[in-house]
């Protein structure tokens, strides 16, 4: 039941587009398209579930030797391989889905959504759980931090998709000439976030 | 390119968030206070000049295949020092800008400027344009977050400016108002651009 709550609510109420504002460059960046915004999406929740797996684990290594601090380079380090490794295995394996994720790979090293996430996983940051009594407060447990990416990668994947629909429509409509493209996406990424806080009394 | 020329380049014809539109995320995220934005500004500041520098004086070892990874550590490894001291002298300020402290490190506009400046230019012109690029940074943070406070707490760094009986828009410092103000202000510098070229 607790993972269920957990699941809605970093799912849509504390969506990690609208509410918390990571991975907006790429959001930004590739929601001119329905379909780049899926392939896109696809990518992310794919290496966010394996991320936030590899990086808890290593956290408990670091733990144990003492060097917390070394969190941010390794993480990143962790990040880039497995994005470098998840291509290459995807172009040996199945090369359609290689085609169709293949150029959004790279892209993800540099976005924030999945270092976000898997700090936010060992730090418990926003603190989603009341996780007294657990023997490590400070960080979710495994089944807890699997639920969390997931959850948080299909969040990001609705707001994409979401957005994207509405920004093929944008390109249709008359705009004012100074606000075509990124003021316009921002502004009714500012409407869409506004209807997203309705959900917030829902957990 | 004259030394003045790179860093004015970087403040406003090529201001990394209102003219190039890269590094949304902490933007959108941490300006709900002024103070905030200022201390963002300057952790920027501090990583990307550090990163220019020593990217730019490795330039020459760092091989073409590797050099991104090699960037990124380079980077992690300043957004460290900045994490820590951070830490360890600024504690509210730490624990208001969060997670978007170690994010630094996935800022674009550190990778961007590793790889289309430093990479290529001297070590002196690369402190010039981590400077310009990082005050262009400052000077977008500032701009959206005193908005953000004034309107939505009608205070600026904690001093009250708007009379009392000024009833505090709550949007702006919510989520949909980042989003908003900021359209409207690259909207307004467009057009301003535009006016100016025209």
């Amino acid at each position: 039941m607790e993972l269920v709550s957990l699941f809605i609510t970093s799912f849509i109420v504390n969506n990690i587009i609208f509410m918390q504002f990571l991975g907006t460059c790429p959001f930004l960046g590739v929601s001119k398209k329905v379909n780049t915004a899926v392939g896109m999406s696809a990518a992310v929740t794919f290496v966010m579930a394996l991320a936030t797996l590899v990086t808890y684990l290593l956290q408990g290594l670091l733990v144990r030797w003492h060097i917390e601090f070394m969190q941010t380079v390794c993480f990143i380090l962790v990040i880039a391989g497995l994005v470098q490794m998840v291509e290459i295995i995807l172009k040996k394996i199945s090369p359609s889905l290689y085609q169709a994720l293949g150029i959004f790979l790279p892209l993800i090293t540099t976005n924030c959504v999945v270092l976000g996430v898997a700090i936010q996983v060992v730090t418990n940051e926003y603190d989603f759980i009341n996780n007294v009594g657990t023997a490590n407060p400070s960080m979710m447990n495994l089944p807890q931090a699997v639920v969390f990416a997931v959850a948080t990668a299909l969040g990001y994947s609705l707001a994409m998709i979401l957005f994207s629909g509405i920004r093929e429509q944008l390109e249709l409509s008359k705009i004012p000439k100074a606000f075509k493209g990124v003021p316009i996406a921002l502004i009714t990424a500012g409407i869409l976030a506004m209807a997203f806080m309705g959900f917030s009394g829902l957990v | 390119m004259n030394k003045l020329q790179i860093f004015k380049n970087g403040v406003t014809t090529e201001n990394p968030i209102l003219v190039q539109q890269v590094g949304m995320c902490a933007t959108l995220a941490i300006t709900t206070s002024l103070i905030n934005g200022i201390g963002m500004g300057v952790a920027v500041i501090a990583v990307l000049t550090g990163s220019n520098i020593v990217i730019s004086a490795l330039r020459k070892y760092i091989p073409d295949e590797v050099r991104i990874p090699a960037f990124v550590i380079i980077i992690a490894a300043f957004t460290t020092i900045i994490d820590l001291l951070m830490h360890a002298y600024t504690f509210a300020l730490y624990q208001a800008l969060g997670v978007f402290i170690p994010l630094i490190v996935v800022n674009c506009i550190i990778l961007a400027r590793a790889e289309a400046f430093a990479f290529k230019n001297g070590i002196l012109d690369s402190t010039i344009d981590g400077l310009g690029m990082g005050v262009g940074y400052l000077v977008a943070m500032i701009l959206l977050s005193s908005i953000r406070e004034i309107l939505g707490n009608g205070t600026i760094l904690g001093l009250r400016i708007l009379p009392e009986a000024y009833e505090p828009m709550m949007m702006a410092i919510q989520p949909p108002g980042a989003f908003i103000i900021l359209g409207l202000l690259i909207g307004f510098v467009n057009y301003l651009s535009r006016r100016k070229n025209a």
